[in-house]
């Protein structure tokens, strides 16, 4: 039957004048795929914006690490940190601990689509599950940045300036960050079926990652089985070029920023930022390859 | 409106006569067969019903339909499209509701149909009316604004159906859309179904286990252990069984049992703590049956055939005998996922 023929006046239940509407899905087209990651993304900035409860709560424990730890240990710390501020320096992991914590959480709520039946509504629909994996992980990274946006507001407090050029980079950082985060996130919630173990595994994933990342002490000098750990975990390479951007826009002695700012080597070569980003960004397209293969291979 | 350029025209499958069409389908899930070499056909425009208890392979087939699973063998076109190899030409012209809810809730009611539209790629100029007119037919218009958080059971199943219909399917399928339901919610489920029947060129199949329902239909298969028994309209089927049921409460069903077998050479069964017999002509046979038996009757009621008669005379069983351990089971662990949200 053609589309045509189904122009026929529709009568309304309850009275009202609807206009007919007839509707045509198109065959499946780069737009159509386009539309569908852009609700994906929209539909968790929703959700977002409605759970005021959850803004507040992925912040507390940055707020923690950040205000009442580097307050209460910066002390204890003075010798060490030639005169900088502690909170300066765990700053950088703090920020990423922020989005670390968010992104995490956003790729949580695939897990309660999926009990709550939610997915099947994504998963029915004629379009790629590609397109599906994407738009949830760019809403997660957004939403993960913007709670990062929050503690770049902080800097003033903890000693860091507001260059425009420093909060642009920890920004475009941060996102790289967010995007990565959320995509493993998704790449274990696509194996998971139950929010409780998915929480398990979470917390059991991200606290060695923000303790092994260097986001609280410098990464030179360790012992050789942290040093490997340190090396190994993808956070570093977030936290240590986040850390040399802050510390470029600070008035610090050179021994200081030895100190405190060492960067990370490999086998004695310093790895340069963009690299560092590069490593990031490149774990993140991985997992999110993984992710679509999963959630593709599935009826 | 619909005249569009485009690839959309492209999409408009081979005027068939046949909206679902399946030919010897058949699911395996390791030794176990659902669904064992089903063949049938529905016609465009028809309201079908499929009939069965739970565990009968209906969802099975249904989710073959809809290419949420893969036939272990057989084929079935719907729409004109065929499931295994043109799965989304299937899925954009087919409306899918589910028995458990597949809502956002913490969207709005028009969120939850503008992102269903977004997915199935809904022309934008189209997206406000057509949302309009599907909300106002299942009455929920006034409410789009709300949270569906806030939205009892029979409003979010509305609500999935008037969602189901956004992107104008040819073909809706609603996998027991009144279970779980009050009575009134049921009845009320029914008129919208009636409704859009009348406004729409739409086939509609669905799966029901509450015989009163299938007489909605226009025509319906019972399913019984992963094959279609029967075929027919409801008219024809009750015709077919061409007798009356009668019901007797007695002191001794056992005793009765085989003295009805003795005496009238009938096989009365055993049902629901009753007695029940099917015999040509009720209201002759009960005064013979006074005067013969043996066994106290404590109550006796005659009733012209229902679906269930015809149920019972092609299973061997009523429908909710057949269904009762594993399908309450089965109720009773999603129960609170389904009322929780």
């Amino acid at each position: 039957m053609s589309a045509a023929t189904r122009e026929e006046p529709i009568r309304s239940t309850t009275g009202a004048s609807a206009p007919v509407a007839s509707v045509h899905v198109p065959a499946g087209s780069l737009r159509g795929d386009v539309r569908a990651i852009k609700i994906v993304w929209q539909r968790e900035l929703i959700r977002f914006s409605k759970d005021k409860l959850r803004m507040i709560t992925s912040l507390v424990q940055p707020f923690l690490f950040l205000f009442v730890l580097g307050t209460g240990l910066s002390r204890l710390a003075s010798a060490g940190t030639h005169g900088v501020d502690l909170r300066t320096f765990v700053y950088p992991g703090v920020l990423c601990m922020a989005v670390l914590f968010t992104a995490m959480f956003s790729a949580a709520s695939l897990v309660w689509d999926r009990e709550f039946g939610f997915l099947r509504e994504m998963m029915v629909a004629p379009v790629r599950r590609s397109s599906l994996v994407l738009g949830k992980c760019l809403g997660g990274a957004t939403v993960a940045c913007f709670q990062g946006v929050i503690v770049l507001c902080l800097a003033g407090l903890v000693g860091v300036p507001y260059a425009p050029l420093l909060l642009l980079e920890v920004f475009v950082l941060q996102l790289v960050l967010a995007f990565t985060i959320t995509a493993f996130g998704v790449m274990v919630a696509a194996r998971i079926k139950q929010i409780q173990s998915f929480m398990a595994v979470t917390q059991m994933v991200m606290m060695p990652m923000y303790f092994l990342s260097g986001a609280i002490f410098p990464v030179s000098g360790l012992p050789a089985w942290l040093t490997i750990l340190n090396r190994l975990d993808p956070m570093t390479y977030a936290v240590d070029p986040m850390r040399r951007l802050v510390f470029d826009h600070l008035r610090i002695s050179a021994a200081a920023r030895k100190a405190l700012d060492p960067g990370v080597t490999w086998w004695g070569w310093h790895v340069p930022t963009l690299l560092e980003a590069g490593v990031v960004a490149a774990i993140g397209v991985i997992c999110l390859a993984v992710a679509i293969v999963e959630f593709s291979a599935r009826e | 409106m619909s005249e569009r350029a485009g690839g959309g025209v492209a999409l408009a499958a081979p005027a068939a006569a046949a909206s679902i069409s399946v030919r010897g389908l058949t699911k395996r899930y390791g030794e176990v067969e659902a669904v064992r070499g089903i063949d049938f056909e529905v016609p465009a425009g028809e309201i079908f019903g499929f009939l069965g208890p739970n565990g009968a392979g209906k969802s099975t087939t249904i989710s073959m339909l809809c290419t949420l699973v893969k036939p272990t063998s057989g084929t079935a076109t719907v729409a004109g499209f065929d499931v295994n190899h043109a799965r989304d030409a299937v899925r954009r012209n087919i409306g899918l509701v589910f028995q458990d809810t597949t809502l956002d809730t913490y969207l709005t009611a028009e969120q939850n149909m503008r992102l269903h539209a977004e997915l199935y790629g809904v022309e934008r100029e189209l997206v406000g009316p057509r949302m309009r007119q599907v909300l106002e037919m299942v009455g929920l218009w006034e409410r789009r604004r709300s949270a569906v958080a806030t939205f009892s059971g029979g409003m979010k199943r509305r609500l999935e159906i008037a969602r189901g219909l956004m992107h104008s399917p040819r073909v809706l399928f609603l996998d027991e859309p009144t279970v779980g339901l009050d009575p009134q919610t049921r009845s009320s489920i029914w008129t919208y179904i009636r409704e859009l029947k009348a406004a729409e060129d739409i086939t509609i199949f669905l799966t029901t286990h509450y015989m009163d329902e299938a007489e909605y239909c226009q025509r319906i298969a019972i399913m019984d252990k992963g094959v279609i028994v029967v075929l027919d309209t409801p008219d024809a089927l009750k015709a077919s069984v061409g007798h009356d049921r009668v019901t007797l409460q007695t002191d001794d069903d056992d005793a009765a049992i085989a003295e009805i077998a003795e005496r009238f050479q009938i096989t009365a069964q055993h049902s629901e703590g009753a007695v029940i017999l099917g015999v040509p002509s009720g209201e002759h046979f009960v005064p013979r049956l006074f005067a013969q038996l043996g066994v106290p009757i404590r109550s006796v009621s005659v009733s012209r055939p229902s679906l269930d008669d015809v149920f019972m005379s092609y299973t061997g069983t009523t429908i909710r005998d057949a269904e009762a351990s594993a399908g309450e089971q089965r109720r009773a662990a999603t129960a609170p996922f389904r009322r929780s949200r």
